[in-house]
């Protein structure tokens, strides 16, 4: 939905000035016990990997290592991998944990992914038609996303993406979608393709040929685990991520609304385009903070630990300029993000298609069907 | 052992280790365990100088990991600390000990410089503290040959890597001459003085001469240094120390080719203003700075460096800062760390900078 600014350009100054005083704050706070946390995840994240590989030589023992492997896998993709990517840890000039170093666990190569992540979604973060994470190029999640017949699958290419969400962001860097539009030119993508099918090939060998085959006779529960291991990564990934941006209240924006825009609107753009969910500290852990995903919007660089620690002042902030802090139980905010993809599935109210009939949720729209 | 560390590097464990590599492994189990990395533990802390109102030497003794790869008289290694339990920062420190082999323990020796964060965390570090190494580097080093006869010049602190061959020519029982002049503030700034009393002593074809200008020795000059060492200028020399030392030095043997030298980099001071010259030390050229940040800059002297955002968020942009004061444009920071990755987009030089673009 896109979005009239409600703030002057004098109160969004003011208001970019509060969020700059917060970031600098943190940032002369950073130290020890920044560094102890990230440590501990790690050493927690390779703890249930090790565990998870180690327990597949025990049949019975089978359904535990799975969980180990996809806690492990969802850890070190979402408080460690995401995060260390973003250079939220590089200030402490750990090579293991350095953003132009570190590589995670999934099928995308983290140097396509910082760039369509770091630059192109956190800067232009819910800008129409140039946020390539508005529906990631497959599905329609905004009212202003042209509708097309090919939308009447949303549901399930929701689906489909869910299940098979690491090789969905590995492939997102090749935008296909602008290939097809005549945008891009496949050449440009042979180098990006040859990193993906590396990686892919890394993945595979490890989770689907090495591991299960040192298991010996065990070789199909092994293979079927880890399998359902990056499974259930997908499908957690992917639900905390479609909370961080799709709910509804969610606002979206034009390319002329941030033409030349402040470091104030850009606060505000941030603010605006993200939403949080509530919850324990172990969901908080487990979604790499970005159950904080507005403070994350906000601060992208700042350690995801420190979120919950400044959420309150963030809010009381919104509260004073009067702005929406959308947050929601992970239910709320999943139920929220299920119905936008089931509605936007359906052509908007109005549109009228000459000579074709479409059932558009109980409303009739076309001149034929009101004939009838 | 060369069974495991074949095994720690082989194919087959990295790809099962991938993405994060046999090393992340190991050293949640131990420290001292790896593959490829080098690490060391710190084993011994020396006070060799230790004058009251003066910075601190000490000697540290390291034991590096199995995959310390050894080194050779003269060089250095990089050797990073934890400052404060999470900034890890990294000097670069000469090696003092006489030439070692795989997994050798060695030592480095420094000078506590009250600006030098490591070297003053290192000195008041406690045994059993891990460090993390580099290779050993450099190119200052004896030929394999050894010359029949060699002379060593060094100033202050200098004196490591020169210490450390003579050290290694007296291990290989060096039968021919070296000459060993070593300028310091007094006798009591003396490094190593005990054992260079020793060598001069029982040494075999060993002459120390320990000069301390400041209470009357000659400085050095070509006419001092002729008495001192007859015919120097066809002698093979090593000289190590402070720039002023390293320059008269260099006079000294103009036209000769038997020298070489190293010396310290004085640190490049922020002037706290948009002066000096922004050096792109990949493309090889200078340009004076015009105070805009360091990606316009780059941009203004026609190259194209990676950037994303143009507003500090994304990293695209950050690249390594060699030498110099470069001032964040959001917050005001400013740092002087050498070898340090900034985010160009938003960081400003003030004065001299060298940036690895």
């Amino acid at each position: 939905m896109s979005n009239s600014t409600t703030l002057t350009d004098e109160q969004l100054d003011e208001f970019g000035k509060e969020m700059d005083a917060i970031r600098q704050r943190v940032m002369s706070e950073l130290g020890e016990e920044d560094a102890t946390y990230i440590r501990n995840v790690v050493k927690a994240q390779r703890g249930f990997e090790v565990a998870g590989r180690a327990l597949f030589y025990l049949p019975p023992a089978w359904p535990l290592a799975v969980a180990s492997l996809s806690i492990s896998k969802i850890l070190d993709n979402m408080e460690i991998g995401h995060n260390v990517m973003h250079g939220q840890y590089d200030w402490m000039g750990d090579p293991g944990l350095n953003s132009r170093m570190y590589e995670w666990d999934t099928m995308a190569p983290s140097e396509n992914w910082k760039h369509g992540h770091n630059y192109i979604h956190h800067t232009f973060t819910n800008i129409l038609g140039k946020d390539r994470d508005i529906g990631y190029g497959i599905l329609r999640i905004d009212e202003d996303q042209e509708w097309h017949p090919y939308y009447l699958g949303n549901p399930v290419y929701a689906f489909l993406l869910m299940m098979f969400f690491e090789w969905g962001v590995a492939l997102h860097d090749l935008e296909v979608e602008n290939i097809v539009k005549g945008r891009r030119d496949w050449e440009e993508n042979k180098a990006l393709a040859a990193g993906i099918r590396r990686k892919m090939k890394r993945q595979v060998l490890k989770d689907y040929v090495l591991f299960p085959a040192l298991t010996g006779p065990l070789f199909v529960p092994t293979f079927v685990g880890n399998a359902t291991a990056n499974f259930i990564r997908n499908i957690w990934t992917f639900n905390i991520i479609f909370c961080g941006h799709f709910p509804a209240g969610v606002a979206t924006f034009t390319q002329e609304e941030c033409e030349n825009e402040s470091r104030g609107h850009w606060y505000y753009r941030q603010l605006l385009g993200s939403a949080n969910i509530t919850g324990s500290k172990l969901l908080h852990l487990m979604s790499g903070n970005l159950s904080h995903q507005i403070e994350h919007h906000l601060f992208p660089d700042l350690p995801a630990r420190r979120y919950p620690q400044i959420a309150e002042e963030v809010r009381e902030i919104c509260q004073r300029y009067g702005l929406q802090y959308n947050t929601g139980s992970l239910g709320k905010q999943l139920g929220s993000v299920a119905k936008k993809i089931f509605k936007m599935a359906l052509p908007p109210k109005g549109t009228t298609f000459p000579g074709l009939s479409v059932l558009t949720g109980g409303r009739t729209s076309t001149t034929e069907s009101q004939a009838a | 052992m060369s069974i495991v560390s074949n095994l720690l590097a082989s194919r087959a464990l990295e790809a099962l280790t991938s993405p994060h590599g046999v090393d992340r492994y190991l050293e949640l189990v131990n420290p001292m365990w790896a593959a490829r990395e080098v690490r060391a533990r710190i084993v011994d802390v020396h006070r060799e100088v230790d004058v009251a109102g003066h910075p601190p030497v000490a000697t540290i003794t390291l034991q590096p990991t199995s995959t310390w790869q050894g080194h050779r008289a003269g060089q250095h290694v990089q050797l990073g600390v934890e400052i404060d339990g999470a900034r890890r920062t990294t000097r670069v420190f000469t090696v003092s000990s006489p030439d070692s082999r795989q997994g050798d323990r060695f030592t480095v020796t420094m000078r506590a410089n009250p600006d030098g964060l490591v070297s003053r965390h290192l000195v008041e570090a406690e045994v059993g503290t891990m460090v993390h190494l580099s290779q050993a580097q450099g190119e200052f080093i004896l030929p394999d040959q050894v010359p029949e006869h060699v002379l060593f010049i060094s100033g202050g602190s200098g004196i490591t890597p020169v210490m450390s061959m003579l050290r290694s020519l007296q291990r290989r029982t060096h039968r021919g001459r070296v000459s060993f002049v070593h300028y310091a503030q007094s006798p009591e700034h003396q490094i190593f003085a005990a054992e260079l009393a020793e060598i001069a002593r029982t040494g075999y074809g060993v002459d120390v001469h320990l000069l301390h200008p400041e209470l009357g020795d000659p400085a050095l000059s070509p006419a001092w240094l002729e008495r001192l060492v007859p015919g120097y200028r066809d002698v093979p020399t090593w000289a190590c120390g402070p720039a002023p030392l390293i320059d008269a030095v260099q006079k000294a043997y103009t036209d000769s080719d038997v020298l070489q030298v190293e010396y310290f980099k004085a640190p490049v001071v922020s002037t706290g203003a948009a002066e000096g010259d922004v050096t792109f030390t990949r493309a090889g050229s200078t340009a004076a700075n015009t105070g805009a940040t360091l990606l316009e800059q780059a941009e203004a002297a026609g190259l194209k460096p990676e950037f994303g955002c143009r507003m500090g968020i994304c990293f695209s942009c950050t690249a390594t800062k060699k030498e110099g004061t470069v001032t964040n444009v959001l917050t005001g920071e400013t740092s002087s760390l050498p070898d340090e990755d900034i985010r160009i987009c938003v960081s400003s030089p003030q004065g001299d900078c060298a940036i690895d673009l």
